[in-house]
């Protein structure tokens, strides 16, 4: 990798872990400073960098200046509490400057920050962008087109959401025992949303997205090796995450450009990936609760299999039942319909379509659209050019209009 | 939207011993009928499954009898909770159950918002 890839990449990696330790030292009435010692690490890094070579290891330079700063800002306060404070009272006390960059304490603090962030008084969205911010280094830019937002709503977003750490006067800490599992719901939530935002991201910059999902794995997997938050959703949600990644080179062609799952070269299916998925999912095999992640990754899971059997679609036609029993979502709603037109037959698949009347989704006509190829052809095409209205992406515009031009 | 009652009602009595499969095949219906309310997004409350071989009914003056089953053949197997438009939807929806399938019926009930 050159300077202007290892940046970048260093800056997904490391800036949450410089932020997360700074923050756990100053307090969240200090963030702005921890984030502003970060971002300027990564200053000085591009400068230096640039103008030398890369230093041999990185991310031990990074923590270095990171290292510095901090205690230059720490002296600052100190000199700034012994000049003025100390004429008002004459109890000085002299702190210690010690920045602890030590792996256990950053993997704490990075864990303690996720818990921070998820905090119940802080509203879903706003944890979703502290997150975004904090632990994946996203520039508001592309938090705001994560949203389909703008600059000034995300930046005030996050303003009130640090407002609110503070307010709260919540600590970069763990929650007790009995909060853990409560938390942990929006902590994988959080963790789920950063991987689909580099799985199913527009951005035809493969490098970010697949940062960005292996981040999320990362994340998870600190997770796992914590033994308070090890519960069985979290490994499912882990071996879902390793299944999906596990199609990341064969889903995305060499322009940036998506391959559709039945298109994919399989070869290309990385088999390490999936037996790690495999070995998660057996891991979340104890207990008694299904979450919707179990689901998901047992769906995941026959979707790494490349016998296309009846019986396959009927395990994941039962699966999708029983996850929208759980949850109704629109895109279960739609893939449970496609598996029941491999599990039972099309015309089944096309009556119950045709109920759904998710007239806005142009998944819901590419569905259609779909179901009535073979036996419908007129339909079929009628479908696909509502679907072809409705697309927002030119990736997607394109996989309709091949499907138009296939019909002939 | 207004919430209807679905009453599933069949001579369970009458009817022959299911073989595994078709106990199965049967439950896969059922899944798959009711995943399809879901799809719909029209599940309120997917209800339960009655014990059909048991029942008592507790009548006025310490009267109490094994079951309905002495005066009317069918029973009550289940029960679940839609929301509809109207019950024109309410009855597009329940002509899918598969209880009709092996003679039963289905009565569908308005809930009541008081």
């Amino acid at each position: 990798m050159n300077n202007t890839e290892l940046i970048p990449h260093l800056f997904r990696t490391e800036y949450r872990k410089i932020v997360s330790v700074l923050c756990k030292r100053f307090g969240f009435e200090q963030i702005e400073i921890a984030e502003d010692i970060a971002s300027e690490t990564f200053l000085t890094a591009y400068q230096v960098w640039s103008l030398n070579s890369i230093p041999p290891n990185p991310v031990a330079w990074l923590y270095n200046v990171a290292k510095n700063k901090a205690k230059n800002q720490l002296q600052r306060n100190h000199l700034f509490n012994s000049k003025i404070a100390a004429e008002l009272k004459n109890n000085l006390v002299v702190t210690e400057v010690e920045i602890d960059l030590s792996p256990k304490n950053i993997n704490d603090s990075q864990l303690q920050m996720m818990f921070a962030i998820c905090h119940p008084s802080i509203p879903a969205e706003a944890q979703i962008g502290l997150s975004l911010r904090i632990l994946c280094g996203f520039g508001i830019e592309e938090i705001a087109d994560a949203f389909l937002s703008n600059k000034e709503t995300i930046n005030k977003r996050l303003f009130r959401a640090k407002e609110k750490l503070r307010d709260e006067k919540i600590k970069i800490e763990f929650p007790h025992e009995t909060e853990i599992n409560k938390r942990l719901e929006t902590v994988l939530i959080t963790i789920y949303l950063l991987f689909t935002e580099g799985y199913y991201s527009v951005s035809q910059n493969t490098l970010i997205r697949k940062d960005l999902c292996f981040e999320a794995i990362r994340l998870c997997n600190m997770l796992v090796e914590n033994e308070a938050t090890n519960k069985p959703q979290v490994n499912a949600l882990l071996s879902l995450m390793y299944f999906h990644a596990s199609r990341f080179d064969a889903r995305i062609d060499k322009n940036g450009e998506p391959v559709l799952y039945e298109e994919q070269n399989t070869n290309l299916w990385d088999t390490d990936l999936i037996s790690k998925g495999a070995y998660f999912l057996n891991l979340s095999a104890i207990g008694n609760k299904i979450s919707k992640y179990h689901l998901e990754a047992a769906i995941a899971y026959y979707n790494t299999q490349k016998e296309d059997t009846k019986q396959k679609w009927e395990n994941i036609l039962q699966l999708y039942n029983q996850l929208l029993q759980l949850e109704y979502s629109p895109i279960a709603a739609l893939n449970r319909t496609f598996a029941l037109s491999r599990a039972n037959s099309k015309e089944e698949a096309i009556h119950e379509a045709e109920k759904l009347k998710l007239t806005t989704n142009h998944f819901y006509f590419m569905l259609l659209g779909e179901l009535y190829t073979t036996i419908d052809t007129k339909k079929a095409k009628l479908n696909f050019n509502k679907a072809l209205v409705l697309a927002k992406t030119t990736s997607d515009k394109k996989a309709i209009q091949n499907k138009i031009s296939k019909l002939g | 939207m207004e919430n209807y009652l679905l009453v599933y009602r069949a001579e369970y009595s009458a009817m022959p011993k299911a073989t595994p499969e078709q106990a199965e095949a049967m439950t896969k219906r059922w899944m798959d009928w009711i995943a399809g309310i879901n799809s719909q997004n029209k599940l309120v409350d997917r209800g339960n499954r009655l014990e059909n071989t048991t029942g008592k009914v507790v009548k006025p003056n310490n009267v109490v009898t094994n079951g309905p089953f002495a005066e009317i053949k069918e029973s009550i197997g289940g029960y679940s909770i839609i929301k509809a438009k109207s019950y024109i939807e309410a009855m597009e929806i329940a002509k899918g159950c598969p209880i009709l399938s092996v003679g039963g019926n289905v009565e569908i009930r308005e809930v009541s918002k008081l």
